[in-house]
């Protein structure tokens, strides 16, 4: 039951929605479609849902050929945003759509209908709310209702279009939790639309990060975050400190600190280098070629402290994050002088003109002198598995 | 009490149910004591006569047809105004208003030109020996044309609101075109065609202008209900016109009642939990 999307394009108007998109999905996998407003993931849902078509491209699912048939014809189950229930009929009957539009022959029986209802009701703990009005629902219960429609026709393949994004912050936490575990309870084959990061590191399988109607990077939450393939997702995933390199010999250095033992053997004279918060080591005693700074402000976080640390050496100020803890035993305050130094940065060289050069990067460690470890990226992920270091950054 | 957003909520009260008595109460109020000098009896009386039932059941009969007739046409119009994008659809739309702005005589005249027998319209239905002016169709045909802006009016706004990714989800779950007409869209119409046939039922009933060009006004025949209550008033009769009146205001004003009730079930979803 694999899903092949293969060279997709769609143009709207004059901007590129989707810009030579493959992906292959396989079955049963939650697939986190994850990127900004504008970044094409929607477009391509609805590709999948047979509510937009490509101009090129192909989308195979088990081999048969999903763009020649018609929505009705895919078995897909489709999630909106906004619920879209149908708001004159009962929670019952909205559930039983899908199956009451069938012809006679394919639908299924007055009892077996109802007995089908309630069962999905109460999988989606609604039992009792069947003679409600949508209306008397409040938004999660009613993204619920939503998502017991779409598995009424038991569909081969789930679709969810930021299902929780109308939800406030709390019920969005809870039916996350739930969604992930009604998947490993029916192993459906998702495929999950999100602009919220959060959301597809904690929920998906695989995510697949987009950016301008492209797939930036395929990956696990885990790859995406630790390894990410290009500085768009270092960007858009986590936060990150971005650092200016230049060339001197066979190292690269930034305000002082030496990146030593590059992998390009001198053929690149920039770089740009992507540290995490949490990867900077904070010191109140000198370092040897640590960073001096500042710490300009405190942002207490519950159990972690974000801190804006002025950097004199770097042309921009650093943003670290350490366990609350730590920051109460070294007691440090708002004035403080520090001693900065990264841990694990993602480099990516830089052209002539300044522009990352496709495809490469250098997955730096601080104390591992030898061999440098180097990742070139390529879109297919056994790729990536063959070249993934053990023990490479470690949260 | 609850604080309210705007103040002065007794004020607006009172202001709103003076102004609801001294425009629309008092002159009902005046009709009522008018045709009460005929007692219920002469009420009664005046009901048996077979011209004024012919008339009434012409003036009822026919304000629902053409109100139906409204729903239908209108809900087509609407529809088309407010999904398809067409040159002229500006120009369309305005001219929908029309009928409101055209002096009802204008209308009636006109439409009698068109279509009685040697007019533009009426000659080729005379040719298929339909007789339109002067006969109870022309009636309908007037009284269908006044009444044609309110539903695609009331219409417009709620099919503008409706969401689209709904009639998504029903294609989805495998609803074929006219199901999802039928099942979806219809339903969620229900209550503004609902207001739309009133109002355009209403307007019908109390038309006086346009109809009496067109009908011809045989009795028995082709005769309005208004126009029995003017010819009264030209014969000093102002008991019988005040009667007649009142028997029409009863009339509609059940009619009405019943459109609103049944819109209110057909809109109960909407209903939110207290």
């Amino acid at each position: 039951m694999t899903l092949e999307l293969t060279r997709l394009n769609r143009r709207f108007s004059d901007y590129p929605a989707l810009n030579d998109v493959s992906l292959s999905i396989a079955p049963g996998e939650f697939l986190a479609l994850l990127g900004p407003s504008g970044s094409g993931k929607t477009t391509l849902l609805r590709i999948l849902a047979g509510l937009d078509y490509p101009e090129s491209g192909q989308v195979n699912f088990n081999g048969k050929d999903y763009l020649a048939a018609a929505p009705r014809e895919r078995n897909v189950g489709l999630v909106f945003q906004h619920y879209a229930l149908f708001r004159h009929l009962t929670v019952a009957e909205n559930v039983a759509f899908g199956l009451r539009v069938r012809s006679r022959r394919a639908r299924p029986k007055r009892q077996e209908i109802e007995a089908r209802v309630e069962q999905l009701l109460k999988r989606v703990q609604l039992d009792g709310f069947g003679k409600r009005f949508p209306s008397q629902l409040s938004g999660g219960q009613r993204q619920r209702v939503a998502l017991a429609r779409a598995l009424a026709v038991e569909p081969d393949l789930l679709l969810l279009d930021e299902p929780f994004g109308a939800l406030d912050a709390q019920v969005r936490v809870t039916l996350r939790r739930w969604l992930r575990r009604l998947h490993e309870e029916l192993g459906l084959t998702t495929v999950f639309v999100t602009h919220d990061q959060e959301e597809a590191l904690e929920l998906a399988d695989r995510i697949a990060v987009m950016n301008r109607g492209r797939i930036e990077q395929v990956g696990t939450p885990r790859e995406i975050y630790q390894q990410p393939a290009t500085p768009f997702v270092c960007e858009f995933i986590g936060k990150a400190n971005r650092l200016t390199l230049r060339r001197e010999g066979a190292r690269f250095l930034a305000g002082g600190w030496i990146f030593a033992d590059e992998p390009w053997a001198g053929e690149h004279t920039r770089a740009m280098a992507y540290v995490r918060p949490e990867h900077l080591t904070l010191s109140t005693t000198p370092v040897p070629g640590a960073w001096r700074a500042r710490l300009r402000h405190v942002y207490l976080a519950g159990s972690v402290a974000h801190l804006d640390l002025d950097v004199a050496a770097l042309d921009h100020p650093l943003e670290a994050d350490i366990a609350s803890e730590d920051l109460a035993r070294m007691g440090l305050q708002a004035g403080a002088q520090l001693y900065v130094s990264p841990s694990h940065a993602v480099i990516f060289p830089l052209d002539h003109d300044g522009k990352p050069v496709a495809e490469d990067r250098w997955l730096w460690r601080a104390g591992v002198v030898s061999p440098p470890v180097r990742l070139p990226i390529k879109r297919s992920e056994v790729e990536l598995g063959a070249h993934r270091v053990d023990g490479g950054i470690q949260r | 009490m609850k604080r309210r957003i705007l103040p002065g909520f007794n004020l607006s009260l009172g202001y709103s149910l003076t102004y609801l008595g001294l425009i629309v109460l008092l002159p009902l109020a005046a009709l009522a004591w008018k045709a009460s000098g005929l007692g219920i009896g002469g009420l009664i009386e005046l009901l048996r006569v077979p011209r004024t039932l012919a008339a009434l059941k012409l003036s009822f009969g026919g304000a629902t047809l053409a109100a139906a007739i409204n729903v239908v046409v209108g809900l087509l119009v609407a529809w088309v105004l407010v999904r398809y994008r067409f040159p002229g659809r500006r120009l369309f739309d305005a001219a929908v208003d029309l009928p409101f702005a055209l002096p009802t005589a204008v209308a009636g005249i006109a439409l009698t030109a068109l279509y009685a027998p040697n007019g533009w319209i009426g000659q080729w239905l005379a040719a298929l020996g339909i007789k339109v002016a002067y006969t109870p169709s022309g009636v309908l045909v007037a009284m269908v044309f006044v009444g044609f802006p309110f539903v695609v009016r009331t219409l417009q706004p709620v099919l503008e609101t409706l969401e689209h990714d709904v009639e998504e989800a029903a294609e989805t779950l495998g609803a074929r075109r006219w199901q999802i007409f039928l099942k979806v869209i219809l339903p969620m119409l229900v209550p503004t065609l609902l207001t739309g046939f009133a109002l355009a039922l209403a307007r019908a009933v109390g038309e006086y202008g346009s109809v009496i060009f067109i009908a011809g006004n045989i009795p028995m025949k082709s005769e309005i209900a208004p126009l029995l209550i003017v010819q009264s008033l030209e014969q000093f009769d102002y008991a019988g016109a005040a009667a007649l009146g009142v028997a029409m205001l009863a009339f509609s004003f059940v009619l009405l009642l019943v459109i609103t009730l049944l819109q209110r079930w057909s809109h109960r979803w909407a209903e939110v939990a207290p």
